[in-house]
C-alpha cells in the first residue's frame, strides 16, 4: 500500500446524545480509493460514525479531515460526499430518472448534458431503459441500485453506505454485494459501508473497522481481522471459535486443563494469569501432528452441508471443543456419535485472550 | 497499512456546527412567520390581558374590574351557565358519538359511507343555523313544538340540541380514529378466552379508547364553552360567558368588562386544551405501539340495531339541515308555505346582502391559499431546520395556542391590539386583511397539526439526500416535499376554508362597514327578526362548503392517482 496522505482522517471523535455517548474518542484513517466497512452488533454507534462523516449529526468533540481539508464543522452541504441510506430515501414523486438526475441539475448542465449522464449511470447501475419508472414500481434490489446511482451523479470523492443491502433478501444482496464492489473499484471511490453483516463485511472491504459500544476494537483486512483478532469480542463476534479457559505455563507455553499446549506467534496478554485460548472449529485437526495431540471423543455432530460440525469432548477437560470437518473426511473415517480420534490443536492456530 | 491509535487524545474544546446558507435562510423563515405569530396572537393576547386591569381612560386599576365582575350576580350567574350547558353537552355528545362510532367501525351495518358523509355536516354550516332550525321546530309556532310537552326551546334545552349538533362530528373524529388503532389483536384474544361480547366491550374497548373518548370530551367542552352562536341565536334569555362577551363589548360598548369576561372564559378553555394535548400524547404513544387493523365479523341482531342507531343521528342531522332549507324557501312561515326564492334576495334586508356572501367567498380564499402557505412553511421550516432549539420551542407553544382561545377573545384582543392608534398596524382594522389574519391565526394550531403530522411521516432522510447533492433546500422543498404532502396541504386548505366561512366569533368584532360576512349577516339577520333570509344565507354557506368538501374530494383523489404509481406500496 502506497505511503499517500489519507484522504480521510478521524481524530478523537467523540459523540454525545445527552448524557449517553455513542461513540468515545474514535481515531480511524481512510487511504484514498479504499473499501471500508464499520462492522458490529446493533447500536455500537456504526451509523452515528457514518453521520458525523457526513456532517449530519456533528460529533461533539474531535475532528474529521477530508483530502486535506478539515470539515470538523461544515454541514452536510458543504461536503463532499454521497449518501445511499437504508431507505434508500429515493423521492418517491419523481421518476427514476429525476431522481439520478436531482443533483446534477444543480450543477448548471444542460438538459442533454444530464440526460446523457442519467442515462452512462442507469447503464452503469445495470438498470438501463427503466428511467421512466417510479421507485414503487420497482423491486427492493432495483430501488437500492438507483439510490447508488444518484449518489455517484455529481461524483463526490467519499461514497457512504448505511447498511445498504440490509433490506434485501438473501439471494440479491449476495448478487449486489459483488456489484457494488466492483462499481467501486471500476470508479475508484473512496467508499465506507456500514453493516452488522460480517460476511458482507468479509467479502466487500479492503479493511473492517470493528466497533463495539462506541469504540473500535479493531481495525484491519477481513484476513486480519478473521485470523488474528485483536480482542476477544472481534474473536467472538466474527466467525465460530472455541473458547477454552487457560493459565499461563512455562516458556511460552499455556495450560488448558493439565493440559501443556504450545503457541505461536501469539504474546501472553501482560499480567493476566487466567486466560481464555481460542481456535476456531475449522483450525482443529484430525490425526497426530507434531505437538499439542490430545484424545478426543465426538459427542455429537451437526451436518451442515459440505462439512460437518462435531462437538467434542477432550482429554484437556476443558468444556466441549466444536470442530468442523469436511463431510469427506467424515465419510472416509466414519466419525459418528461415540467415536474416539486423535485431535490436533496447530500451536500458531490458537490466540489468547484475558479471560 | 495506515495504524489506527486509540490514544486517549485530548478532547480540546467542543466542536461547534457551522450552519449552513440554507441553516440560515430556513432560520429566518421560521423568524418571519414567527414574528407573525407575535404580532397576529401574542401582542394581541398581552392587550386583552392588560385591558382587563385598566378603566375606560386607560388607567391601570388592578383587580377593579374584577371585583365589579364578581359583585355583579348578573354576570357571574353565566359561569354557572355555562359550565351546566357545556357539561351537558359533553356527555350527551360524547355519548352519541362514541355508540356511533362503534358501530362505524366494530359492525358490519350497510350504508357506513353515507352515515360518515351526513355526521359531518354540522362542520359545514355555522353554528348558528341548528338554532334557526330549532326555531322552525320548536318555537312558539314550531312545526312539532307539541314534542317539548310545554317546554321553552329558547333557553338550555335548544342550546344543548344546537351544541350536540354542532360538536358531534369533532367527537366522532377522534373518537373513530381511537377505535380504529384500537388492536385486533386483543379482540382475538378476547374472543378464543370466549369472553361475551359485552365483557369484551369493558374490558378491552372502553380502555382502548379511554384517551380518545377523553380528548373528544375535552374538545367538545371547549368547543361548546366558548361558541357564541347557539345561545345567541337560541338562547333566549339564558346567558352565558360567550354571549356576555358580546353583549358588554357590542351592546354596551364595555370593553373592559369583555376583557375580563373574555379571561374568566380562557380559564377553562386553556385546562381543557391542556389536559388534551397530554391526552394526544398518550394516545400517540399507543398508536406506535404496532396494532393490528381489527376486521369486524357479520352479526346480523348487532349489526341492525347499529344500522338503526346511525339511522337515527343521521334523521336528526338530516332534520336540522332540512328545516332551514325549508325556512328559506317558504314564502311566509307559518301563514303562506308556498315556495319561493324571496328569502335570497338578501339585497333587500339589512345585513350586508349578496355582497357579504362575496366577502365571505373572499375571505375564505384568502385564507385557503394565505394560511395554508404560512401554516405549511412554517411546520416546515420548525420541524426540518436545525439549531436555535429554544426558538424552535417557542414556534411550537405559539402554533398550539390558538386552539386554546376562544375566537371571541381573539376578536376583543385585535381590537384592543390593532385598533390601539398608536399601533403602526391600525390601518388594517376594517379590512379584509385583518379578517383574514384572525381568521387564519383563529384555525392556526389544527392547521399545523396537520402539517407536522404529514411531515413528520416523510423519510426523515429526503432534506439529507438533498443536501449531500448540493440542492438547496427550497428545491427539495418545492420538488419533493410539496409533491409528497400535498394530500395534507389540500386538506389543510379545505379545514381553513370552510371554518373561515362559518366561523362568526372572531369576525364578528372586525368586520368593517365593507367588509360584512355572510355568517356575521346570519346572526344580524336572525337578529333583526328576519329568521328566513337568514336561514336562507346559512344554506349559501352550507351549498359553498358542500361543493368545496367535493371539488377538494376529487381533487385529492385526481392527486393521489396522478401519483398513484408512487402512493401504491
Ligand atoms: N439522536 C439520538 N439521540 C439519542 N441517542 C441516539 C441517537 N442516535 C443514536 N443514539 C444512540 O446511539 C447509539 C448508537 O446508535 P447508532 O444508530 O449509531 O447504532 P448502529 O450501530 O448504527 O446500530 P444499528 O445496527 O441498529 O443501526 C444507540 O445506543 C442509539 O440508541
Ligand atoms: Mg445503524
Amino acid at each position: 500500500m502506497s505511503q499517500s496522505e489519507p484522504y480521510l482522517r478521524i481524530t478523537g471523535l467523540t459523540k454525545k446524545f445527552g448524557e449517553f455517548t455513542a461513540l468515545s474518542d474514535v481515531s480511524l484513517e481512510v487511504l484514498e480509493g479504499e473499501f471500508i466497512c464499520f462492522l458490529g452488533p446493533s447500536g455500537c454507534g456504526k451509523t452515528t460514525l457514518l453521520r458525523a462523516i457526513a456532517g449530519l449529526d456533528i460529533q461533539t468533540y474531535g475532528s474529521v479531515e477530508q483530502a486535506g481539508k478539515d470539515i470538523s464543522e461544515l454541514p452536510p452541504a458543504e461536503r463532499d460526499f454521497g449518501i445511499v441510506f437504508q431507505s434508500y430515501a429515493l423521492f418517491p414523486n419523481l421518476s427514476i430518472e429525476r431522481n439520478v438526475g436531482f443533483g446534477l441539475e444543480n450543477l448548471g448542465q444542460s438538459s442533454e448534458q444530464v440526460k446523457k449522464r442519467v442515462a452512462e449511470l442507469l447503464a452503469l447501475v445495470g438498470m438501463p431503459e427503466q428511467g421512466r419508472k417510479y421507485p414503487a414500481q420497482l423491486s427492493g434490489g432495483q430501488q437500492q441500485r438507483v439510490a447508488l446511482a444518484r449518489a455517484i451523479a455529481i461524483s463526490p470523492g467519499l461514497l457512504l453506505l448505511d447498511e445498504p443491502l440490509s433490506a434485501l433478501d438473501a439471494k440479491v444482496r449476495v448478487k449486489l454485494r459483488h456489484e457494488i464492489k466492483q462499481l467501486q473499484h471500476k470508479l475508484g471511490i473512496t467508499t465506507i459501508m456500514v453493516t452488522h453483516d460480517q460476511e458482507e463485511a468479509l467479502t466487500m472491504a479492503d479493511r473492517i473497522v470493528v466497533i463495539n459500544n462506541g469504540l473500535i476494537e479493531q481495525v484491519g483486512t477481513p484476513e486480519q481481522i478473521y485470523r488474528e483478532p485483536a480482542t476477544r469480542f472481534v474473536a467472538e463476534f466474527i466467525g465460530a471459535m472455541n473458547f477454552l479457559p487457560a493459565s499461563a505455563g512455562d516458556g511460552g507455553e499455556i495450560r488448558i486443563g493439565k493440559t501443556p499446549v504450545r503457541v505461536q506467534g501469539v504474546d501472553l496478554p501482560e499480567g493476566a494469569s487466567a486466560l481464555l485460548a481460542a481456535i476456531r472449529p475449522e483450525d482443529i485437526r484430525v490425526g497426530e501432528g507434531v505437538e499439542n495431540c490430545v484424545d478426543a471423543r465426538v459427542e455429537s455432530v451437526e451436518f451442515l452441508g459440505p462439512f460437518v460440525r462435531a462437538e467434542l469432548s477432550s482429554e484437556m477437560d476443558a468444556g466441549p471443543l466444536y470442530a468442523d470437518f469436511s463431510a469427506n473426511l467424515v465419510r472416509e473415517q466414519s466419525l459418528a456419535r461415540g467415536s474416539e480420534l486423535r485431535i490436533t490443536l496447530p500451536a500458531d492456530s490458537i490466540r489468547l485472550y484475558p479471560a | 497499512m495506515t495504524a489506527t491509535t486509540a490514544t486517549a487524545a485530548p478532547r480540546g474544546r467542543p466542536v461547534r456546527a457551522r450552519s449552513s446558507r440554507d441553516d440560515r435562510q430556513m432560520l429566518a423563515f421560521m423568524g418571519v412567520i414567527m414574528l407573525y405569530l407575535v404580532i397576529a396572537l401574542a401582542l394581541p393576547l398581552y392587550a386583552i390581558l392588560s385591558k382587563s386591569f385598566q378603566n375606560k381612560d386607560g388607567e391601570f386599576v388592578g383587580l377593579a374590574n374584577f371585583l365589579e365582575y364578581f359583585n355583579t350576580p348578573a354576570l357571574t350567574h353565566s359561569i354557572q351557565n355555562s359550565l351546566t350547558i357545556a357539561v351537558i353537552t359533553t356527555l350527551i355528545s360524547v355519548s352519541i358519538a362514541f355508540t356511533l362510532a362503534y358501530g362505524l367501525s366494530r359492525s358490519c351495518m350497510r350504508f357506513k359511507g353515507t352515515f360518515k358523509v351526513i355526521a359531518m355536516v354540522p362542520i359545514l354550516v355555522p353554528s348558528l343555523l341548528p338554532g334557526i332550525a330549532l326555531v322552525y321546530l320548536f318555537g312558539r309556532q314550531g312545526m312539532i313544538r307539541e314534542l317539548l310537552f310545554g317546554h321553552d326551546i329558547y333557553g338550555p334545552i335548544g342550546i344543548v340540541i344546537s351544541e350536540v349538533f354542532f360538536t358531534l362530528p369533532h367527537a366522532l373524529i377522534i373518537i373513530m380514529t381511537a377505535l380504529s388503532i384500537a388492536d385486533a389483536r386483543l379482540y382475538e384474544a378476547a374472543e378464543s378466552l370466549n369472553a361475551s361480547k359485552l365483557r369484551t366491550f369493558f374490558t378491552v374497548t372502553i380502555p382502548g379508547a379511554r384517551y380518545g373518548l377523553i380528548s373528544a370530551a375535552f374538545v367538545v367542552f371547549t368547543l361548546t364553552i366558548t361558541d357564541f352562536g347557539a345561545p345567541k341565536v337560541i338562547g333566549g334569555g339564558y346567558n352565558v360567558l360567550a354571549t356576555d362577551i358580546y353583549k358588554q363589548v357590542i351592546g354596551q360598548q364595555n370593553f373592559e368588562m369583555g376583557a375580563v369576561v373574555s379571561l374568566i372564559l380562557l380559564l377553562p378553555a386553556g385546562i381543557a386544551f391542556m389536559v388534551d394535548r397530554i391526552m394526544q400524547r398518550k394516545q400517540v404513544a399507543l398508536l406506535s405501539a404496532r396494532a393490528v387493523a381489527y376486521e369486524p365479523k357479520p352479526s346480523p341482531l348487532f349489526d341492525w340495531i347499529m344500522f338503526a342507531w346511525a339511522a337515527v343521528v343521521s334523521v336528526f342531522i338530516l332534520t336540522i339541515l332540512l328545516t332551514c332549507q325549508y325556512a328559506a324557501l317558504i314564502k311566509f312561515f307559518p301563514y303562506n308555505l308556498s315556495l319561493s326564492l324571496k328569502n335570497y334576495q338578501f339585497d333587500l334586508m339589512d345585513g350586508g346582502g349578496w355582497a357579504s356572501f362575496y366577502n365571505s367567498l373572499e375571505l375564505a380564499g384568502w385564507t385557503a391559499v394565505v394560511g395554508t402557505a404560512v401554516v405549511f412553511l412554517g411546520a416546515y421550516m420548525v420541524e426540518k431546520g436545525k439549531g436555535f432549539h429554544a426558538g424552535r420551542a417557542l414556534f411550537q407553544f405559539l402554533a398550539m395556542l390558538p386552539m386554546a382561545v376562544p375566537g371571541l377573545v381573539l376578536g376583543l384582543a385585535y381590537i384592543f391590539f390593532f385598533n390601539a392608534p398608536d399601533n403602526p398596524f391600525n390601518f388594517i382594522y376594517h379590512t379584509m386583511a385583518i379578517l383574514v389574519i384572525s381568521t387564519i391565526t383563529h384555525f392556526y394550531t389544527v392547521a399545523h397539526l396537520t402539517a407536522v403530522t404529514a411531515l413528520k411521516q416523510m423519510d426523515p432522510e429526503f432534506e439529507a439526500v438533498g443536501a449531500s447533492l448540493k440542492s438547496p433546500f427550497y428545491r427539495t422543498f418545492s420538488r419533493v416535499t410539496v409533491p409528497v404532502c400535498l394530500p395534507a396541504i389540500l386538506d389543510i386548505s379545505i379545514y381553513l376554508f370552510v371554518n373561515a366561512m362559518t366561523t362568526v366569533s372572531a369576525v364578528v368584532f372586525l368586520y368593517g362597514p365593507q367588509t360584512s360576512l355572510a355568517s356575521v349577516a346570519v346572526l344580524n339577520m336572525d337578529d333583526a327578526g328576519d329568521i328566513a333570509p337568514a336561514a336562507a344565507m346559512g344554506m349559501m354557506i352550507f351549498y359553498t362548503n358542500a361543493g368545496m368538501r367535493i371539488v377538494h374530494g376529487l381533487l385529492s383523489r385526481g392527486v393521489l392517482r396522478k401519483t398513484q404509481s408512487w402512493r401504491n406500496r
